[in-house]
C-alpha cells in the first residue's frame, strides 16, 4: 500500500460517512482555489461535522505528517484556504447545524460552518445583533471570519470579529480538543488563547465551536451622502465628525475612479468630476440620530462639500447605498482580474495615502480604484488587470509592493481585515521586523511541532516574493 | 478541431471566485460539494479548457446543473454563466456524438430532431408516457446507458399529466380573437410545443384573457418549437435552425408583441439575439424578434382585466427560473396575484430556488431532481397554501408531482397563473 492509499484507509476509518471524503480529480480541483490568486490541488478533501472527526483527522495527519488546510467557503482574499503544500483540505462548511442564541447572557453559540449573516439574523429575533459585518457576510463562514479576524463597515463604531469572541473550542494540530475563554465578557484566567486563535488563519488549530458576544440592536439608522471636489477636504471632514463626538456606524468612501466606473456601468447621476463621495450612516435612538445627522451635514457644508443629501426613508437610504454596492461589479468590466488590497493607515494619514496611491498608479501605469471604510483608515485599493497578461502582471506586482511599503511608512499595516495568507507573507518582516516575526514563528512551533497546520501561510519561505503572474 | 475547442474559456475569467453564488445554487445545496456549485463548474470548464482535467471528468458536474441561472442573478461581476454552461454542453455533446453508438444517435435524433421541432408530432401524443414509450426512449436509454429513465419516474409523471384534448378539439381553436372595443395591442401568440401538447387549455385561457383585456390575438401558423431544450442539451445548431424558422414565420405578420405563457420558452425567445449574434444576416432580425417577445404577465399587467370574481384562497408563488433570471420578469406576476380580490399571497422562503424541473432534467436526472423538489416542498408546506401558482409548464408539472409525493393532493393544487386569473375573470 502506498502512502496515499494508507492515508485514505485511515481517513475512512475516521469518517464513517465515506461520501464526505473526496478524492476524484474534479472534486480536488473544486477545492483548489479561493477568491484570491493561484490554485493548488489537495490530495483529499474531508468534510467534517464534529470535533471528534476533526480530532481523528488531525491525529492521522500529525502522525503521517501530511498538511491540513481548514476551509470555510473559500472567500478569502489572501490565499488562506489554499492547500499550497497539497495534503488534506478540511472543509467545515457543511457543519452549520448549531446556532444557539442565549438572550439572557447575550451570546450566540455556533458551529464553524454557520454563515455570518445567519448569526445576525437569529440575534435580530431577540432584538440583538451580531455586529461584525464583512461585506461577504452572506457567504463567509464564522470559522473563516474568526480565522481572518474579519471586519466590515460597522467596524468603525463596533469593532471587528475579535471584539465579539468570548470563547472557542479548538482542535490542536496534535488532535487534542481544547476550550479557550468562556461565556463571560470578563475573563483573565491565563493567557488569552482565544485572541491568539482569532486571526491565526488556520495555522494554529481548527476552530470547532465559538461563543460570540451579542449587543442590543440599534432601533434605527440614518444615511447621508456627500460629494467632495477635493479628496483631502473629505478626509478633513471625516476627522471633524469623529472629533465632534459623533461616531457613525459607517463611513464609506468612493474615489473618482470608482465614481466613473459606476456611472459607466449603471448611470445613477453621480458627478464624475468629483474626487470623492462619502456615505455616512448613523445608528441609535431615532431622536438622537435625527439630531446628529443634521450636525454631520453642517460639518460637511462647513468643510466645503459640493452637495449633501440626507435620506428621508429607508428606501431612499437603500438607493444611496446602491452607488457603493455597484462599485464591485462596475470596476471589473474593462478587465477581469481584481487584486483587492486592504492596506490600512491611521485615519489622519488618509489624504497622504491617497497621494501616494496616485503616484504609484502613474508610475506603474496600472488601473487603480480606491474605495472602502474611510472612517477607520481601512481602504481598499483595487488594481484591475488581466492575469493572462504577463507583462502587465509584473507591473501590478511592483505596484502592490509599493502600496504595502507606503502603508507601513505611514504608520499603517499590510492588512486591515483580509489576512496575510500567501499574498502578503513576503512583506511580514517589513512591518514586524525580524524578531517580531521570529516570536510568532516560535508560537507556531510550540502549537504545531510537525508544521502540518496550513503550511505556507503567514510566514514567508526563504526568498519568497509576491508572484501574481502565473 | 481540438476536443475542447468551443468552451467559453474567456468568459470564465470574469469569475472572481467570490462564492456569492453558492447560497443561490440548488444543486450545491442538495449535493453538498463545490463541484456542483456555479463557482466550481466555472472553474472546471476553465480547467478543461486548459487541459488540466479531461472532458469526461467535467461531464457529470455539467450534466447535473439545472441551468436555472439563479447564480447569474446574484453574481456581483455579471459572469455569463449561461454561456459557459451552454458551451460546455455543446462540446460534451459533440464529443459524445463522435464516440457514441448508432443506438444513441437514433435516440438523439428521435428526441431532438423529430419530436420537439414538429408540433404535429407532439399534438398526436395522448400523454407523456405515450411519448416516452413511442419514442423508444425507455429502451434506448437502457441500452445506451445515456439516461436513467426508471419505471418509478414514468409512473409518477403519468399521474400528473392532465387529460389531453383530442386532435379534433384542438383543431377547433380559433386562429384569431378580436376584442369587443378598441384594440389595445395586436398580439402574436407563441404556443410552444410541450405547453401546447400538454396544457393547451392554458394557452386557450391565455389568449382569452388577452382578448378580455382588449387585445387582438393571432396564432401565427407554422410556428415552431422555441429550441430551448435543444440549446440546453448542447444541440446548438438545431436550436439556431429553429430560431431562424420562427423569426421567418413571425416576420410574415404584423403585431405589437409576441406573447407566450411558458417562462422557459420565453427565455429562449429572449436569447435569440445571443444565439444568432455571429451570423450577420440574422443578428438584426433576431434582435427585432427578441425585442417583441414578452411574457404574458407583462402584457396582462398593462391591461385592465375584468377581475370580478373573488378567490378566497391562500396561494404561494413559485416563479419560473428562466422567467426570473433570464427574462428578468419578477414583479408582474406578483402584482397580478395581488390584484385578485380576496386572495392571500403567502410568499415562501427560498422562493428563488429552482423546483428541479428544469426542462427535461427531472426525467434524465430523476433522483437529483426529486431531492431538489423535496426541499422545495418543505418550504411550500411551511406557508400552508391551498394553491401553488407557477408560470411555466415544466414547473407546473413538477409542482403537481411535488404535491403527489407529499400526498397533499386533497388540500393543495398547482395551477398556472393564467388559470387563476381566468377564474377571477370568469373565463372558462
Ligand atoms: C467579495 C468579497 C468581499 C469581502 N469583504 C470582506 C470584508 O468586508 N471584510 C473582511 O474582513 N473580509 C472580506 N472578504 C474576505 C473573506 O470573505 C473573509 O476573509 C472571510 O472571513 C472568509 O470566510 P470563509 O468562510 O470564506 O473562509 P475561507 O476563505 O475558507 O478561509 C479563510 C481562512 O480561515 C481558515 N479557516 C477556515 N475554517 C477554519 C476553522 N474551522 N478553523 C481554523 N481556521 C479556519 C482557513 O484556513 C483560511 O486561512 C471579502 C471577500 C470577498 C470575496
Ligand atoms: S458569484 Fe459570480 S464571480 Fe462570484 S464565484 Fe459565483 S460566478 Fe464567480
Ligand atoms: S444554473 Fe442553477 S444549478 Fe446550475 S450552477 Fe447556476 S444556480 Fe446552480
Amino acid at each position: 500500500m502506498n502512502y496515499s492509499e494508507n492515508i485514505y484507509k485511515q481517513l475512512k476509518e475516521a469518517i464513517t460517512d465515506h461520501e464526505r471524503i473526496l478524492i476524484e480529480l474534479e472534486d480536488l480541483h473544486s477545492y483548489s482555489f479561493d477568491a484570491s490568486f493561484g490554485s493548488y490541488l489537495p490530495e483529499f478533501v474531508v468534510q467534517v461535522k464534529s470535533a471528534e472527526e476533526v480530532s481523528k483527522v488531525m491525529k492521522i495527519a500529525n502522525k503521517e505528517k501530511i498538511p491540513v488546510t481548514p476551509r470555510g467557503n473559500a472567500s478569502s482574499l489572501s490565499g488562506g484556504p489554499l492547500p499550497v503544500k497539497g495534503g488534506i483540505v478540511l472543509d467545515v462548511s457543511l457543519w452549520n447545524d448549531e446556532l444557539l442564541i442565549d438572550p439572557d447572557d447575550m451570546i450566540a453559540i455556533v458551529s464553524p460552518g454557520v454563515i455570518t449573516a445567519r448569526i445576525d439574523e437569529a440575534a435580530n429575533l431577540y432584538g440583538l445583533m451580531y455586529a461584525p459585518d464583512p461585506s461577504s457576510s452572506n457567504i463567509s463562514t464564522i470559522a473563516g471570519n474568526l480565522a481572518e479576524n474579519s471586519g466590515g463597515p460597522r467596524g468603525l463604531k463596533y469593532g471587528v470579529t475579535k471584539d465579539y469572541v468570548l470563547g472557542l473550542e479548538v482542535v490542536t494540530p496534535e488532535g487534542q480538543i481544547i476550550r479557550t475563554g468562556g461565556r463571560t465578557v470578563k475573563n483573565v484566567t491565563g493567557y488569552d488563547l482565544t485572541k491568539l486563535i482569532v486571526g491565526s488563519e488556520g495555522t494554529l488549530g481548527v476552530i470547532t465551536q465559538a461563543i460570540l458576544r451579542l449587543v442590543p440592536k440599534p432601533p434605527s439608522s440614518k444615511t447621508l451622502m456627500t460629494i467632495f471636489d477635493d479628496l483631502v477636504r473629505s478626509g478633513e471632514a471625516i476627522s471633524k465628525v469623529l472629533s465632534s463626538g459623533i461616531i457613525p456606524s459607517k463611513i464609506e468612501l468612493m474615489d473618482q475612479a470608482s465614481i466613473i466606473a459606476v456611472e459607466e456601468y449603471q448611470p445613477l447621476g453621480l458627478p464624475v468630476d468629483a474626487e470623492a463621495i462619502l456615505l455616512i450612516e448613523l445608528d441609535g435612538h431615532p431622536a438622537a440620530i435625527a439630531d446628529e445627522i443634521v450636525k454631520v451635514k453642517e460639518i460637511m457644508d462647513m468643510k466645503g462639500a459640493r452637495n449633501t443629501v440626507i435620506a428621508e426613508s429607508d428606501a431612499e437610504a437603500t438607493e444611496l447605498w446602491k452607488a457603493r454596492k455597484l462599485v464591485s461589479p462596475a470596476i471589473v468590466r474593462t478587465k477581469p482580474t481584481k487584486i483587492s488590497e486592504d492596506a490600512t493607515v491611521p485615519r489622519s494619514k488618509i489624504p497622504e495615502f491617497f497621494k501616494r496611491l496616485k503616484e504609484i498608479k502613474i508610475k506603474y501605469g496600472v488601473t487603480l480604484v480606491v474605495f472602502g471604510h474611510a472612517g477607520d483608515g481601512n481602504l481598499h485599493p483595487n488594481i484591475i488587470c488581466d492575469k493572462r497578461e504577463k507583462e502587465e502582471m509584473i507591473r501590478v506586482e511592483q505596484a502592490v509592493s509599493e502600496i504595502f511599503t507606503a502603508a507601513i511608512e505611514l504608520g499603517g499595516t499590510l492588512s486591515g481585515e483580509h489576512g496575510i495568507g500567501t499574498m502578503k507573507a513576503s512583506f511580514m518582516e517589513l512591518e514586524l521586523g525580524e524578531h517580531g516575526v521570529d516570536m510568532m514563528k516560535r508560537i507556531k512551533q510550540a502549537w504545531d511541532p510537525n508544521m502540518i497546520m496550513n503550511p505556507g501561510k503567514i510566514f514567508p519561505e526563504k526568498g519568497q516574493k509576491l508572484v501574481l503572474s502565473e | 478541431m481540438k476536443e475542447v475547442e468551443g468552451l467559453a474559456y474567456n468568459e470564465t475569467f470574469s469569475c472572481v471566485q467570490c462564492g456569492y453564488c453558492l447560497p443561490a445554487c440548488p444543486t450545491y445545496k442538495t449535493m453538498k460539494k463545490e463541484t456542483h456549485s456555479p463557482r466550481g463548474r466555472i472553474n472546471l470548464v476553465k480547467m478543461a479548457a486548459e487541459g488540466k482535467i479531461s472532458l469526461e471528468q467535467i461531464q457529470e458536474p455539467i450534466e447535473l446543473c439545472l441551468g436555472c441561472r439563479a447564480c447569474e442573478r446574484v453574481c456581483p461581476t455579471n459572469v455569463q454563466y449561461g454561456m459557459i454552461l451552454e458551451s460546455a454542453k455543446e462540446v460534451l455533446n459533440r464529443k459524445e456524438k463522435q464516440e457514441s453508438s448508432a443506438a444513441a444517435k437514433t435516440f438523439n435524433n428521435i428526441l431532438f430532431k423529430q419530436l420537439f421541432p414538429k408540433k404535429r408530432n407532439l399534438a398526436k401524443a395522448s400523454n407523456l408516457l405515450w411519448f416516452y414509450q413511442k419514442t423508444g426512449m425507455k429502451k434506448l436509454a437502457h441500452k445506451t446507458g445515456l439516461i436513467n429513465v426508471l419505471p418509478e419516474n414514468l409512473a409518477s409523471f403519468d399521474k400528473i399529466i392532465p387529460e389531453i384534448s383530442s386532435p379534433s378539439e384542438r383543431k377547433k381553436r380559433q386562429q384569431i380573437l378580436t376584442p369587443d372595443g378598441e384594440v389595445k395591442y395586436r398580439i402574436a401568440f407563441f404556443t410552444g410545443c410541450v405547453m401546447d401538447a400538454v396544457f393547451d387549455r392554458i394557452n386557450d385561457l391565455s389568449m382569452k384573457l388577452l382578448q378580455a383585456g382588449g387585445c387582438e390575438v393571432v396564432i401565427v401558423p407554422n410556428q415552431n418549437c422555441c429550441g430551448a431544450l435543444h440549446s440546453h442539451s448542447g444541440e446548438l445548431d438545431l436550436a439556431k435552425e429553429l430560431a431562424k424558422r420562427n423569426i421567418e414565420t413571425f416576420e410574415q405578420e404584423s403585431f405589437d408583441f409576441v406573447v407566450n405563457s411558458a417562462g422557459g420558452c420565453g427565455a429562449m425567445l429572449n436569447e435569440y439575439h445571443h444565439l444568432l449574434k455571429a451570423e450577420p444576416e440574422w443578428a438584426e432580425r433576431a434582435k427585432w424578434f427578441t425585442g417583441k417577445s414578452v411574457d404574458i404577465s407583462v402584457i396582462l399587467s398593462k391591461l385592465e382585466l375584468p377581475l370580478k370574481r373573488e378567490i378566497n384562497k391562500i396561494v404561494t408563488y413559485q416563479p419560473s427560473c428562466h422567467m426570473k433570471n433570464v427574462q428578468k420578469v419578477e414583479k408582474e406576476p406578483i402584482n397580478l396575484l395581488k390584484s385578485i380580490k380576496e386572495l392571500t399571497l403567502h410568499r415562501m422562503e427560498n422562493e428563488d430556488m429552482c423546483c428541479g424541473s428544469a426542462g427535461i432534467y427531472n426525467i434524465v436526472n430523476y433522483k437529483e431532481s426529486m431531492e431538489i423538489l423535496d426541499n422545495k416542498m418543505t418550504d411550500v408546506k411551511k406557508v400552508s397554501p391551498q394553491v401553488i401558482v407557477t408560470t411555466n409548464p415544466g414547473c407546473l408539472l413538477q409542482m403537481k408531482l411535488g404535491i403527489e409525493r407529499e400526498q397533499i393532493q386533497h388540500k393543495v393544487e398547482a395551477v398556472h397563473l393564467v388559470e387563476l386569473l381566468a377564474e377571477a375573470c370568469n373565463i372558462v
